[in-house]
């Protein structure tokens, strides 16, 4: 569920954002009247909400969706969507710099157009917005319902003066981005995925402050754009989270593309002289201060909990973890549920679909799915992008299960050779002296798009003996994975080759 | 200089040997005995590069290339440093809770350069101190002192301190901000930090510390080999400068059926394999001429491959297979890894010094040379002077394929043998 309310003031109000806003919240909506008690009320129209309100109509039920401000939540309106769309035009500038790598010319005016970027981003974002959209949901025979919903009870709640009655309920009202403390930054205003795709022009100087997926991602595409730009972090790896080579050549990508990379660096403190913002940096307690025109902060996100009354409907939640739930995404109330973003520590989109799915299933089915059998991939859109899925290493050996991994850098795969992306590598990780495929981390171009076969294979128990026998289309990127698998087997294959009896008799 | 393509192995292996020892000897400032990082004009002191001297003093003896006296007159000048340097933990000191400061001003001792309080290079000053009174035994007034100084400084070590609170041993502190946070795991340099920190009788660190430092450790399969993933060279080289692991073996090992000292076999030969692969596409990679690790850089512009824009990066630890890779490489690296893999890096120290002979100065590697940046007359850009560092390891390395000796005085050694022991090491000559 959005919190805000209305776009930026800077967001131009052409024909694809009035095109987007007759998809996900049109002017002069009017609630339609309840009749009767709902099977199932979703409180939330992002990823989450959506698959909730339309698997619970697939089956009949009949169910209601309270949307605060934009369907489609923050990964079609400022999140997932958009930061792709200008992704992809900041690597193609790359390329264009990059032109004679690829035997090509680069072309002689190379200039940056960024109001055409951020247009491109929009008709994209239009155009998907309409799969999100009201009349979708009526369609399916959703009813929605625009405005802020509040809990009166165990089993009812209000949106806009309107009482509603359920059975069921799920919570999916998402996240926002969780600002640090940084003195003065407040006043001196900042971005955030909020209002960053809001922008028409290009901050000539950018510190991104935090190193998190969303500030890698951005970081890099504003640099392509031609944005000076300095990533300062307090930790002291990019993606702290991922495998250390995954972070460094993340990192070293980074600084080849003339990002300033900051680790171990903690801003203290910000003010604004001259139209500029100077921000105090503070690294191993020496302290300097830089010059920017624009400061993204990408620290976290924060589950969006308050002004529910969650608390008159007994459901538990606290300001940092949000909902609590059981494995099967039950809250403290037994009629109502939770998915996505407010209930789960991976806050991604797939999965907000995946959980709501069991949400849904578990509210109307009497059902015991749980969220602890799902298998999450991620994945970081940088370029190149970092994936994974399953087990880390260190994770595997907390467990006390002893891990072998199978490398293939990027370099020993043709295909990625001739598209001119050998940065990266497929690390498989399977269980010692077995073929059990634990966990894998993917950076590559491509990455996003390689780490469903792994996925897959954990899923259906598929282990690297089988993915041996799968034949992959040559050349492709995502032969990585059977090199890696072919090195499995070749690490198995006995010398000896026992001949049938009879053959031993013959001799 | 000698002539790689005439002189025997034997005679070969002597020259670059001598030459390297004759780098400790050049590089001492006599009246405290701290040794300068490099040749470079005003360098200041690195507390490691001591422990190398240490370490080699013992070899330059054996060889007949030191007085006896000589040697025991160097390392009692630096220890008797170090006994009464300033432990105060001020910005100006030498040390604190007995660890000292990466760089001290060769002249003065005080810390240089806002460095940080480094746990690892103290645990290489040690490791050669250790070295020193395993070697000086003889019942004289001065090598007595010697042996009682090396105990009082190990002795005095705060290693549970250094965990800081942490599950394993932090990078660095510094008096300014107190510990590093810089991410340390993974498989690094450090098993000789950990054995000297497990071996102390007076300031024992835990085992599970131990336990805690292992488990971020990276068993890959790479080019076809299984190894304990670390990308640059000298993690495979430096803790067995001192420690023979040949045949013992940790949980980890014992679970992956293999030691460490194979281990830097295997990662050897995968440097080799990287090199023949060059995904870089460098001048002069190919299997007889590798090796990327922690050495000296150009740091100007690269003439790059049309389309391919290059990076230099100056000091940095270059490793494989993910870099960071600009073309440069450390040809004492590859020779270090001699007890490892003694045909390959005597094929490699031949090619590279016909290849390359401006590598080296009177028989002394520079830190390293890039191919890729040949300029006029010379086939390669080399980094001049020379570091101690690189010094050490190959005066070390080379010692212990000849004869074994740093291995044999550090088996005998009572507190490494403790610290292999408390780490979980068994079986071979423990």
């Amino acid at each position: 569920m959005q919190r805000r309310s209305s776009p930026s003031a800077t967001l131009p109000q052409d024909g694809y954002e009035q095109e987007r806003v007759r998809s996900v919240h049109p002017s002069g909506w009017r609630n339609p009247k309840p009749e009767g008690r709902y099977d199932l009320v979703v409180v939330g129209g992002g990823p989450a909400g959506l698959v909730a309100a339309n698997v619970a109509a697939s089956t009949g039920a009949k169910v209601a969706l309270i949307e605060r401000a934009l369907l489609g939540g923050t990964s079609l309106n400022i999140g997932c969507v958009p930061s792709k769309a200008i992704i992809r035009t900041s690597r193609l500038y790359a390329e264009m710099r990059n032109a004679e790598h690829f035997g090509a010319q680069v072309p002689n005016d190379i200039r940056v157009d960024f109001a055409a970027v951020m247009q491109r981003m929009r008709r994209i974002r239009a155009r998907i917005s309409r799969v999100d959209s009201v009349r979708s949901l009526s369609t399916a025979g959703v009813d929605v319902f625009f405005g802020e919903a509040h809990f009166s009870g165990t089993d009812a709640l209000s949106v806009d003066g309107i009482k509603l009655r359920f059975k069921k309920a799920v919570v999916a009202t998402g996240a926002r981005p969780d600002t640090p403390s940084i003195p003065g930054l407040i006043e001196a205003g900042y971005l955030t995925n909020e209002n960053v795709f809001d922008l028409t022009e290009l901050p000539p100087r950018l510190l991104v402050v935090g190193g998190g997926p969303l500030g890698c991602e951005l970081a890099q595409a504003f640099c392509r754009f031609g944005a000076r730009t300095t990533i300062a972090q307090a930790l002291p790896l990019f993606l702290p989270k991922e495998e250390r080579d995954a972070a460094q050549l993340l990192s070293d990508a980074l600084a080849r593309d003339g990002i300033e990379v900051r680790l171990n660096t903690e801003a203290i403190g910000v003010r604004v002289e001259g139209g500029q913002k100077l921000v105090d940096l503070l690294s191993d307690g020496y302290q300097y201060t830089v010059a920017v025109d624009a400061i993204l902060t990408g620290t976290g996100r924060l589950p969006n909990v308050e002004r529910l009354n969650l608390d008159v409907a007994g459901v538990e939640c606290d300001a940092a973890n949000g909902i609590r739930i059981d494995d099967h995404l039950r809250t403290s109330n037994p009629r109502i549920f939770a998915a996505g973003d407010v209930c789960l520590e991976h806050k991604f989109a797939h999965t907000a679909d995946a959980s709501a799915r069991i949400a849904v299933h578990n509210a109307l089915s009497l059902g015991r799915w749980r969220l602890s059998t799902l298998t999450i991939p991620w994945c970081t859109y940088t370029d190149p992008e970092i994936a994974h899925v399953g087990l880390y290493v260190r994770e595997a050996r907390d467990q006390d299960i002893p891990v072998r991994t199978f490398t293939i850098p990027m370099h020993d795969v043709h295909r990625a050779i001739t598209d001119g992306e050998e940065t990266g590598f497929v690390k498989i990780h399977v269980k010692e002296r077995t073929d059990q495929i634990l966990g894998a981390t993917i950076v590559a171009s491509h990455a996003g798009e390689m780490i469903n076969e792994i996925t897959l294979a954990i899923v259906a128990r598929i282990g690297l003996r089988t993915l041996a026998k799968v034949i992959h289309t040559y050349p492709t990127q995502a032969e990585a994975i059977k090199k890696a698998a072919d090195a499995y087997a070749g690490s198995v294959v006995r010398p000896m080759i026992k001949l049938p009896l009879w053959h031993r008799a013959a001799r | 200089m000698i002539d790689a393509s005439e002189a025997t192995d034997d005679a070969l292996l002597d020259a670059l040997q001598r030459a390297a020892v004759s780098y400790f000897r050049e590089a001492i400032n006599s009246t405290n005995g701290l040794i300068a990082d490099t040749s470079r004009e005003n360098s200041p002191s690195s507390i490691a590069v001591v422990g190398f001297a240490l370490s080699a003093y013992p070899v330059a003896v054996e060889r007949g290339w030191m007085e006896r006296a000589d040697a025991v007159k160097c390392s009692l000048s630096v220890l008797r440093f170090f006994r009464n340097s300033d432990q105060s933990g001020s910005p100006e000191g030498t040390g604190y809770k007995g660890f000292y400061y990466h760089f001290l001003d060769r002249h003065t001792g005080t810390r240089v350069w806002r460095s940080e309080l480094s746990m690892i290079d103290t645990a290489l000053l040690l490791a050669g101190a250790l070295t020193a009174s395993m070697y000086f035994t003889a019942n004289t007034p001065e090598e007595a002192e010697l042996r009682e100084l090396v105990e009082t400084l190990y002795l005095r070590v705060d290693w549970p301190w250094s965990r800081g609170g942490a599950a394993t041993i932090r990078q660095g502190w510094k008096p300014e901000s107190g510990f590093l946070h810089y991410g340390w795991d993974g498989y690094n340099e450090a098993i000789i930090l950990y054995t000297l920190a497990l071996g102390s009788p007076t300031h024992r660190l835990k085992a599970d510390c131990y336990e805690a430092w292992t488990a971020a450790y990276q068993w890959e399969n790479l080019y076809g080999y299984d190894f304990l993933y670390a990308g640059p060279l000298f993690v495979h080289q430096f803790s067995h400068a001192w420690i023979d692991f040949r045949g013992i073996r940790d949980r980890f090992m014992r679970e992956k059926r293999c030691d460490y000292f194979e281990n830097s076999r295997r990662a050897t030969l995968i440097q080799r394999e990287y090199a023949q692969r060059n995904p870089g596409e460098f001048a002069g990679y190919d299997e007889h001429c590798w090796g990327l690790t922690a050495c000296d850089g150009p740091r100007s512009e690269l003439p790059a491959v049309p389309g391919r824009p290059r990076r230099l990066f100056g000091y940095t630890a270059r490793g494989v297979p993910y870099g960071p890779d600009d073309g440069t490489l450390a040809g004492w690296a590859s020779l270090a890894s001699l007890p490892f893999t003694p045909d390959i890096a005597m094929d490699a120290a031949r090619n590279m010094h016909r290849r390359y002979p401006e590598m080296l100065s009177e028989s002394r590697y520079a830190s390293s040379f890039n191919p890729s940046l040949a300029g006029a007359g010379h086939g390669a850009w080399v980094s001049p002077g020379a570091f101690g560092l690189d010094q050490g390891i190959l005066v070390t390395m080379i010692e212990n394929y000849r004869t074994g000796l740093i291995w044999r005085l550090t088996r005998g050694c009572p507190f490494i043998r403790a610290g292999l022991r408390h780490a979980g090491f068994r079986g071979g000559w423990l």
